[in-house]
Protein backbone atom coordinates (compact mmCIF):
# COMPACT_ATOMS: atom_id res chain seq x y z
CA UNK A 1 0.00 0.00 0.00
CA UNK A 2 1.56 2.97 -1.02
CA UNK A 3 0.61 6.60 -2.86
CA UNK A 4 2.49 8.57 -5.11
CA UNK A 5 2.71 12.24 -5.45
CA UNK A 6 4.14 14.17 -8.06
CA UNK A 7 7.10 16.78 -7.30
CA UNK A 8 5.46 19.22 -9.63
CA UNK A 9 1.75 18.50 -8.03
CA UNK A 10 3.86 19.18 -4.55
CA UNK A 11 5.74 22.61 -5.67
CA UNK A 12 2.20 23.58 -7.82
CA UNK A 13 0.50 23.12 -3.87
CA UNK A 14 3.40 25.30 -2.20
CA UNK A 15 2.99 27.94 -4.41
CA UNK A 16 -0.79 28.45 -4.28
CA UNK A 17 -0.71 28.41 -0.53
CA UNK A 18 2.08 30.73 -0.66
CA UNK A 19 0.00 32.94 -2.66
CA UNK A 20 -3.07 32.24 -0.39
CA UNK A 21 -1.39 32.84 3.15
CA UNK A 22 -0.25 36.33 1.85
CA UNK A 23 -3.61 37.65 0.46
CA UNK A 24 -6.12 36.41 2.35
CA UNK A 25 -6.48 36.36 6.17
CA UNK A 26 -7.64 33.22 7.80
CA UNK A 27 -11.32 32.85 8.66
CA UNK A 28 -10.69 32.46 12.59
CA UNK A 29 -8.36 35.79 12.38
CA UNK A 30 -11.06 37.39 10.78
CA UNK A 31 -13.81 36.79 13.12
CA UNK A 32 -11.24 37.04 16.82
CA UNK A 33 -10.45 40.74 15.03
CA UNK A 34 -14.34 41.34 14.07
CA UNK A 35 -14.82 40.82 18.22
CA UNK A 36 -12.14 42.60 19.16
CA UNK A 37 -13.52 45.41 17.41
CA UNK A 38 -17.13 45.18 19.64
CA UNK A 39 -14.49 45.20 23.25
CA UNK A 40 -11.74 47.51 22.24
CA UNK A 41 -12.41 50.96 24.35
CA UNK A 42 -9.54 52.96 22.78
CA UNK A 43 -11.14 55.15 20.05
CA UNK A 44 -7.65 54.88 18.49
CA UNK A 45 -7.21 51.28 19.32
CA UNK A 46 -10.44 50.97 17.08
CA UNK A 47 -9.63 53.21 14.56
CA UNK A 48 -6.18 50.78 14.64
CA UNK A 49 -8.77 47.42 14.47
CA UNK A 50 -10.49 49.32 11.74
CA UNK A 51 -7.55 49.48 9.55
CA UNK A 52 -6.52 45.95 10.41
CA UNK A 53 -9.84 44.95 8.96
CA UNK A 54 -9.95 47.32 5.83
CA UNK A 55 -6.40 45.74 4.87
CA UNK A 56 -7.21 42.13 5.22
CA UNK A 57 -10.32 43.51 2.64
CA UNK A 58 -8.63 45.17 0.36
CA UNK A 59 -5.51 42.26 0.31
CA UNK A 60 -8.16 40.00 -0.72
CA UNK A 61 -10.17 41.59 -3.07
CA UNK A 62 -6.98 42.95 -4.84
CA UNK A 63 -4.36 40.16 -4.26
CA UNK A 64 -2.01 42.45 -2.69
CA UNK A 65 0.01 41.12 0.38
CA UNK A 66 -1.70 41.61 3.66
CA UNK A 67 1.91 42.89 4.81
CA UNK A 68 5.05 43.84 2.94
CA UNK A 69 6.63 41.37 5.41
CA UNK A 70 5.42 38.31 3.61
CA UNK A 71 7.92 36.40 5.95
CA UNK A 72 10.45 33.74 6.04
CA UNK A 73 8.03 30.72 4.72
CA UNK A 74 7.64 28.13 7.67
CA UNK A 75 6.08 25.11 6.60
CA UNK A 76 4.74 22.48 8.84
CA UNK A 77 4.17 18.87 6.86
CA UNK A 78 2.17 15.58 7.99
CA UNK A 79 3.50 13.22 5.98
CA UNK A 80 1.91 9.49 5.27
CA UNK A 81 4.18 6.53 5.83
CA UNK A 82 2.25 5.28 3.21
CA UNK A 83 3.34 8.51 0.52
CA UNK A 84 6.02 8.68 -1.73
CA UNK A 85 7.08 11.34 -3.81
CA UNK A 86 7.87 10.99 -7.59
CA UNK A 87 10.25 13.05 -9.47
CA UNK A 88 12.36 14.35 -6.44
CA UNK A 89 12.29 15.08 -2.46
CA UNK A 90 10.20 16.68 -0.46
CA UNK A 91 11.85 19.29 0.53
CA UNK A 92 13.14 20.48 -2.94
CA UNK A 93 9.38 20.21 -4.19
CA UNK A 94 8.07 22.59 -1.60
CA UNK A 95 11.34 25.28 -1.97
CA UNK A 96 10.42 25.11 -5.31
CA UNK A 97 6.98 25.98 -4.11
CA UNK A 98 8.79 28.69 -2.59
CA UNK A 99 10.53 30.03 -5.36
CA UNK A 100 7.45 30.47 -7.51
CA UNK A 101 5.36 31.22 -5.48
CA UNK A 102 7.12 34.62 -3.96
CA UNK A 103 8.35 35.68 -7.39
CA UNK A 104 4.59 35.04 -8.88
CA UNK A 105 2.68 36.98 -6.14
CA UNK A 106 5.41 39.96 -6.16
CA UNK A 107 6.22 39.12 -2.70
CA UNK A 108 8.85 40.24 -0.87
CA UNK A 109 11.62 38.12 -0.50
CA UNK A 110 13.21 38.48 3.10
CA UNK A 111 16.34 35.73 3.29
CA UNK A 112 19.96 36.59 3.36
CA UNK A 113 21.97 34.22 2.92
CA UNK A 114 24.02 34.83 6.10
CA UNK A 115 22.97 35.79 9.20
CA UNK A 116 26.27 38.18 10.47
CA UNK A 117 28.97 37.95 7.99
CA UNK A 118 27.38 37.84 4.23
CA UNK A 119 23.59 39.36 4.50
CA UNK A 120 23.10 39.00 0.77
CA UNK A 121 19.12 38.67 -0.35
CA UNK A 122 18.42 34.86 -1.48
CA UNK A 123 16.69 37.00 -4.00
CA UNK A 124 13.98 33.88 -4.28
CA UNK A 125 12.68 33.64 -0.56
CA UNK A 126 14.46 30.40 -0.28
CA UNK A 127 15.41 28.75 1.76
CA UNK A 128 12.23 27.54 3.54
CA UNK A 129 12.47 26.02 7.29
CA UNK A 130 10.60 22.82 7.44
CA UNK A 131 9.63 20.10 9.97
CA UNK A 132 8.78 17.35 9.06
CA UNK A 133 6.70 14.64 10.93
CA UNK A 134 6.23 10.92 9.74
CA UNK A 135 2.25 9.88 10.31
CA UNK A 136 0.41 7.17 10.18
CA UNK A 137 -1.45 6.65 6.32
CA UNK A 138 -1.00 8.03 2.85
CA UNK A 139 -2.04 11.53 2.74
CA UNK A 140 0.56 14.41 2.62
CA UNK A 141 -0.34 17.49 4.54
CA UNK A 142 1.22 20.77 3.99
CA UNK A 143 0.89 24.10 6.20
CA UNK A 144 2.34 27.21 5.65
CA UNK A 145 3.05 30.09 8.00
CA UNK A 146 4.73 32.77 6.41
CA UNK A 147 6.27 34.58 9.61
CA UNK A 148 7.05 38.31 9.60
CA UNK A 149 10.93 38.93 11.29
CA UNK A 150 8.51 42.11 13.67
CA UNK A 151 6.78 39.47 15.36
CA UNK A 152 9.31 36.83 15.16
CA UNK A 153 12.26 38.99 17.19
CA UNK A 154 10.20 39.30 20.52
CA UNK A 155 10.37 35.71 20.73
CA UNK A 156 11.35 34.48 24.07
CA UNK A 157 12.47 31.37 26.01
CA UNK A 158 12.83 30.87 29.69
CA UNK A 159 14.57 27.34 31.73
CA UNK A 160 11.80 28.10 34.74
CA UNK A 161 12.50 26.08 37.65
CA UNK A 162 10.09 23.52 38.61
CA UNK A 163 9.72 25.23 41.56
CA UNK A 164 8.68 28.19 39.49
CA UNK A 165 4.80 26.68 39.17
CA UNK A 166 1.95 28.19 37.20
CA UNK A 167 2.52 31.70 38.47
CA UNK A 168 6.13 31.65 37.02
CA UNK A 169 5.18 30.52 33.68
CA UNK A 170 1.93 33.44 33.44
CA UNK A 171 4.46 35.94 34.77
CA UNK A 172 7.17 35.43 31.94
CA UNK A 173 4.13 34.54 29.00
CA UNK A 174 2.49 37.93 29.91
CA UNK A 175 5.85 40.23 30.71
CA UNK A 176 6.74 38.97 26.77
CA UNK A 177 4.32 40.46 25.88
CA UNK A 178 4.27 43.42 27.70
CA UNK A 179 7.88 43.99 26.67
CA UNK A 180 7.02 43.86 23.06
CA UNK A 181 5.22 46.52 23.36
CA UNK A 182 4.02 47.36 19.44
CA UNK A 183 6.86 45.77 18.20
CA UNK A 184 5.75 42.44 16.93
CA UNK A 185 2.04 44.39 15.61
CA UNK A 186 -0.67 43.54 18.44
CA UNK A 187 -2.88 42.07 18.99
CA UNK A 188 -1.18 39.47 18.93
CA UNK A 189 -1.50 35.48 18.95
CA UNK A 190 0.84 34.19 21.72
CA UNK A 191 1.84 30.76 21.08
CA UNK A 192 3.48 29.07 24.18
CA UNK A 193 5.51 26.07 24.86
CA UNK A 194 5.61 24.43 27.71
CA UNK A 195 8.14 21.64 28.52
CA UNK A 196 10.25 19.28 26.79
CA UNK A 197 13.73 20.77 26.21
CA UNK A 198 14.99 24.30 25.11
CA UNK A 199 14.67 23.79 21.65
CA UNK A 200 11.61 21.40 21.85
CA UNK A 201 9.96 24.60 23.93
CA UNK A 202 10.53 26.84 21.02
CA UNK A 203 9.20 24.60 18.74
CA UNK A 204 6.29 23.93 20.31
CA UNK A 205 5.20 27.42 20.86
CA UNK A 206 5.36 27.64 16.92
CA UNK A 207 3.23 25.09 16.47
CA UNK A 208 0.78 26.31 18.92
CA UNK A 209 0.32 29.32 16.55
CA UNK A 210 -1.31 26.83 14.11
CA UNK A 211 -4.58 25.82 16.13
CA UNK A 212 -7.54 27.50 15.53
CA UNK A 213 -8.01 30.97 17.17
CA UNK A 214 -11.17 30.94 19.26
CA UNK A 215 -10.37 27.30 20.37
CA UNK A 216 -9.11 25.99 23.77
CA UNK A 217 -6.74 23.41 24.90
CA UNK A 218 -7.93 19.86 25.41
CA UNK A 219 -6.89 19.57 28.60
CA UNK A 220 -9.42 21.92 31.27
CA UNK A 221 -6.35 22.78 33.01
CA UNK A 222 -4.22 24.43 30.64
CA UNK A 223 -7.26 25.78 29.03
CA UNK A 224 -7.84 27.88 31.93
CA UNK A 225 -4.40 28.53 32.19
CA UNK A 226 -4.76 29.72 28.72
CA UNK A 227 -7.62 31.72 30.10
CA UNK A 228 -5.98 33.62 32.64
CA UNK A 229 -3.06 34.34 30.44
CA UNK A 230 -4.80 35.98 28.49
CA UNK A 231 -6.97 37.72 30.61
CA UNK A 232 -3.78 39.10 32.26
CA UNK A 233 -2.31 40.41 28.84
CA UNK A 234 -5.60 42.18 27.98
CA UNK A 235 -5.16 44.34 31.19
CA UNK A 236 -2.17 45.16 30.46
CA UNK A 237 -3.25 48.23 28.77
CA UNK A 238 -0.51 47.33 25.56
CA UNK A 239 -3.34 47.54 23.25
CA UNK A 240 -3.71 47.53 19.62
CA UNK A 241 -0.29 48.71 18.07
CA UNK A 242 0.78 49.27 21.75
CA UNK A 243 -0.32 52.80 21.79
CA UNK A 244 -2.91 51.49 24.50
CA UNK A 245 -5.94 50.05 25.09
CA UNK A 246 -8.07 46.80 25.87
CA UNK A 247 -6.85 44.25 23.41
CA UNK A 248 -3.44 43.41 23.33
CA UNK A 249 -4.07 39.81 22.75
CA UNK A 250 -6.36 38.03 20.09
CA UNK A 251 -5.70 34.66 22.04
CA UNK A 252 -3.60 32.38 24.46
CA UNK A 253 -2.51 29.29 22.96
CA UNK A 254 -0.24 26.85 24.71
CA UNK A 255 0.91 23.26 23.60
CA UNK A 256 2.70 20.83 26.18
CA UNK A 257 5.27 17.89 26.17
CA UNK A 258 6.75 15.54 28.91
CA UNK A 259 10.44 16.92 30.58
CA UNK A 260 12.77 16.20 32.61
CA UNK A 261 12.62 16.25 36.53
CA UNK A 262 14.91 18.92 36.61
CA UNK A 263 12.85 21.55 34.26
CA UNK A 264 10.24 23.36 32.99
CA UNK A 265 10.74 25.29 29.95
CA UNK A 266 8.54 27.43 28.54
CA UNK A 267 9.04 29.57 25.09
CA UNK A 268 6.80 32.45 23.73
CA UNK A 269 6.43 32.83 20.20
CA UNK A 270 4.19 35.36 18.95
CA UNK A 271 1.89 36.43 15.68
CA UNK A 272 1.09 39.17 14.87
CA UNK A 273 -2.82 40.23 14.03
CA UNK A 274 -1.92 39.33 10.87
CA UNK A 275 -1.55 35.62 11.78
CA UNK A 276 -1.41 34.02 8.35
CA UNK A 277 -1.33 30.53 7.80
CA UNK A 278 -2.68 28.07 5.00
CA UNK A 279 -3.03 24.24 4.29
CA UNK A 280 -3.19 21.76 1.98
CA UNK A 281 -4.12 18.00 2.18
CA UNK A 282 -2.69 15.89 -0.68
CA UNK B 1 -8.43 63.96 12.80
CA UNK B 2 -5.66 66.78 11.51
CA UNK B 3 -5.14 67.13 7.90
CA UNK B 4 -0.86 67.96 7.34
CA UNK B 5 1.67 68.42 4.27
CA UNK B 6 4.98 67.05 4.41
CA UNK B 7 7.59 68.46 4.21
CA UNK B 8 6.91 69.85 8.08
CA UNK B 9 7.28 73.35 9.21
CA UNK B 10 8.84 73.98 12.24
CA UNK B 11 6.01 75.53 13.57
CA UNK B 12 3.84 72.67 12.48
CA UNK B 13 6.12 70.05 14.16
CA UNK B 14 5.30 72.12 17.53
CA UNK B 15 1.74 72.35 16.90
CA UNK B 16 1.56 68.08 17.14
CA UNK B 17 0.51 66.32 20.17
CA UNK B 18 1.31 62.58 21.04
CA UNK B 19 -2.35 60.75 20.14
CA UNK B 20 -3.55 63.31 17.27
CA UNK B 21 -4.62 61.42 14.37
CA UNK B 22 -2.93 62.83 10.77
CA UNK B 23 -3.61 62.57 7.41
CA UNK B 24 -0.20 63.53 6.02
CA UNK B 25 -0.12 64.36 1.98
CA UNK B 26 3.14 65.50 0.49
CA UNK B 27 6.18 64.34 -0.11
CA UNK B 28 8.03 61.01 2.05
CA UNK B 29 11.30 59.35 1.49
CA UNK B 30 12.09 55.86 2.99
CA UNK B 31 14.72 54.30 4.30
CA UNK B 32 15.34 50.84 6.86
CA UNK B 33 18.09 48.73 8.26
CA UNK B 34 20.95 48.82 5.29
CA UNK B 35 20.25 52.48 3.84
CA UNK B 36 20.61 53.91 7.57
CA UNK B 37 23.70 52.03 7.97
CA UNK B 38 24.93 53.78 4.64
CA UNK B 39 24.18 57.10 5.61
CA UNK B 40 25.71 56.89 8.68
CA UNK B 41 28.90 55.92 7.29
CA UNK B 42 28.71 58.75 5.21
CA UNK B 43 28.09 61.24 7.68
CA UNK B 44 30.54 59.41 9.79
CA UNK B 45 33.37 60.31 6.74
CA UNK B 46 32.13 63.87 6.63
CA UNK B 47 30.12 63.11 3.32
CA UNK B 48 27.17 64.67 1.60
CA UNK B 49 23.79 62.20 1.72
CA UNK B 50 22.27 61.58 -1.80
CA UNK B 51 18.83 63.42 -0.07
CA UNK B 52 18.77 66.46 1.62
CA UNK B 53 16.44 65.51 4.70
CA UNK B 54 15.94 69.10 6.57
CA UNK B 55 12.41 69.12 7.06
CA UNK B 56 11.93 65.74 5.60
CA UNK B 57 9.85 62.89 6.97
CA UNK B 58 11.49 59.20 6.97
CA UNK B 59 9.18 56.32 6.26
CA UNK B 60 11.18 52.88 8.04
CA UNK B 61 9.48 50.51 5.04
CA UNK B 62 10.57 47.51 2.59
CA UNK B 63 7.67 47.42 0.10
CA UNK B 64 6.69 44.21 -1.57
CA UNK B 65 7.31 44.80 -5.31
CA UNK B 66 4.62 46.46 -7.66
CA UNK B 67 2.45 44.95 -9.76
CA UNK B 68 2.45 46.15 -13.24
CA UNK B 69 0.44 49.29 -13.25
CA UNK B 70 0.66 50.12 -9.54
CA UNK B 71 2.88 52.70 -8.09
CA UNK B 72 4.38 50.06 -5.33
CA UNK B 73 3.78 47.11 -3.28
CA UNK B 74 2.38 46.67 -0.18
CA UNK B 75 4.16 49.29 2.65
CA UNK B 76 3.71 49.10 5.71
CA UNK B 77 6.14 49.94 8.79
CA UNK B 78 8.41 48.19 9.56
CA UNK B 79 10.26 47.95 13.39
CA UNK B 80 11.70 51.53 14.46
CA UNK B 81 13.87 49.91 17.06
CA UNK B 82 16.43 48.43 14.73
CA UNK B 83 17.19 52.15 13.79
CA UNK B 84 17.01 53.59 17.16
CA UNK B 85 21.02 53.14 16.67
CA UNK B 86 21.43 55.43 13.88
CA UNK B 87 18.69 58.16 14.52
CA UNK B 88 20.09 60.74 16.78
CA UNK B 89 22.98 61.25 14.50
CA UNK B 90 20.46 62.04 11.44
CA UNK B 91 18.39 63.71 13.23
CA UNK B 92 21.22 66.14 14.15
CA UNK B 93 23.24 65.74 10.79
CA UNK B 94 20.22 66.23 8.90
CA UNK B 95 17.65 68.61 10.64
CA UNK B 96 14.51 65.97 10.02
CA UNK B 97 11.06 66.79 10.41
CA UNK B 98 9.42 63.37 11.25
CA UNK B 99 10.30 59.89 11.38
CA UNK B 100 6.93 57.13 10.53
CA UNK B 101 7.81 53.60 11.65
CA UNK B 102 6.08 51.63 14.61
CA UNK B 103 7.16 50.62 18.04
CA UNK B 104 9.09 52.19 21.05
CA UNK B 105 12.05 53.93 20.55
CA UNK B 106 15.08 54.43 23.07
CA UNK B 107 15.42 57.45 25.68
CA UNK B 108 18.06 58.52 23.72
CA UNK B 109 16.17 58.73 20.18
CA UNK B 110 13.39 60.48 22.56
CA UNK B 111 16.12 63.40 23.65
CA UNK B 112 17.01 63.90 20.08
CA UNK B 113 13.66 64.57 18.76
CA UNK B 114 13.13 66.69 21.71
CA UNK B 115 16.59 68.43 21.17
CA UNK B 116 16.18 69.01 17.02
CA UNK B 117 12.29 69.79 16.83
CA UNK B 118 11.56 66.21 14.98
CA UNK B 119 8.42 64.08 15.18
CA UNK B 120 7.47 60.51 15.68
CA UNK B 121 4.43 59.03 13.42
CA UNK B 122 3.07 55.40 14.24
CA UNK B 123 1.57 53.67 11.04
CA UNK B 124 -0.36 50.69 11.25
CA UNK B 125 1.68 47.84 10.87
CA UNK B 126 0.50 45.00 9.20
CA UNK B 127 -1.93 47.95 6.65
CA UNK B 128 0.81 47.29 3.90
CA UNK B 129 -1.72 47.12 1.18
CA UNK B 130 -4.01 49.71 2.84
CA UNK B 131 -1.70 52.41 3.18
CA UNK B 132 -0.07 51.53 -0.46
CA UNK B 133 -3.70 52.83 -1.80
CA UNK B 134 -2.51 55.96 -0.23
CA UNK B 135 0.78 56.25 -2.16
CA UNK B 136 0.13 57.82 -5.54
CA UNK B 137 4.24 57.44 -6.58
CA UNK B 138 7.10 55.79 -5.95
CA UNK B 139 10.82 56.53 -6.96
CA UNK B 140 14.33 54.96 -6.15
CA UNK B 141 16.44 58.07 -5.45
CA UNK B 142 19.62 56.49 -4.06
CA UNK B 143 20.84 52.70 -3.32
CA UNK B 144 18.66 50.50 -6.23
CA UNK B 145 21.23 47.83 -5.65
CA UNK B 146 19.54 47.17 -2.26
CA UNK B 147 15.96 46.45 -3.78
CA UNK B 148 13.09 46.90 -1.17
CA UNK B 149 15.50 48.57 1.00
CA UNK B 150 16.56 51.07 -0.98
CA UNK B 151 15.54 54.95 -0.37
CA UNK B 152 12.18 55.74 -2.41
CA UNK B 153 10.48 59.40 -2.99
CA UNK B 154 7.07 58.49 -2.24
CA UNK B 155 4.02 60.90 -2.97
CA UNK B 156 1.35 60.14 -0.36
CA UNK B 157 -2.39 61.27 0.33
CA UNK B 158 -3.95 61.12 2.65
CA UNK B 159 -1.83 59.02 4.50
CA UNK B 160 -2.99 57.58 8.00
CA UNK B 161 -1.08 58.16 10.98
CA UNK B 162 -1.06 58.65 14.69
CA UNK B 163 1.63 60.93 16.74
CA UNK B 164 3.48 58.46 18.75
CA UNK B 165 6.19 60.66 20.35
CA UNK B 166 5.81 64.13 19.77
CA UNK B 167 8.45 67.43 19.66
CA UNK B 168 8.22 68.01 23.25
CA UNK B 169 8.92 63.87 24.50
CA UNK B 170 5.24 63.09 25.38
CA UNK B 171 5.05 59.30 24.38
CA UNK B 172 2.23 57.37 23.29
CA UNK B 173 4.04 54.15 24.19
CA UNK B 174 3.85 54.97 27.41
CA UNK B 175 0.55 57.20 28.20
CA UNK B 176 -1.41 54.72 26.40
CA UNK B 177 -0.88 51.58 27.96
CA UNK B 178 -1.04 53.69 31.31
CA UNK B 179 -4.30 55.19 30.96
CA UNK B 180 -5.50 51.88 29.75
CA UNK B 181 -3.93 49.19 32.21
CA UNK B 182 -6.56 47.80 35.02
CA UNK B 183 -5.04 48.46 38.45
CA UNK B 184 -5.63 44.60 40.21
Amino acid sequence: MSKVIKFSDISDAVKELCLQAAFKLPDDTLKALQESLTIEKSPAGRSILNQCLQNASLASSESLPLCQDTGFAIFFVNMGSEVSVDGGILTDAINEGVRRGYKEGYLRNSIVKDPLFNRINTGDNTPALIHIDIVKGDMLSITLLPKGGGSENMSSLAMLKPSDGREGIIDFIVSTVVKAGGNPCPPVVVGAGIGGTADKAALLAKKALLRQIGSSHADPQYAGLEKDILARINDSGVGPQGLGGTVSALAVHIETFPCHIASMPVAVNLNCHSARKATVNL
Amino acid sequence: MKNISAPLSAELIRSLRAGDEILLTGTIYTARDAAHKRLISLLESGEKLPVDLSGQVLYYTGPTPPRPGMAIGSAGPTTSSRMDKYTPSLVAATGLGGIIGKGIRSEEVIRSLKDNTCVYFAAVGGAGALLARQIKSARVVAYPDLGPEAIYKLEVVDFPLIVAIDCEGNNLYVEGPRKYKKQN
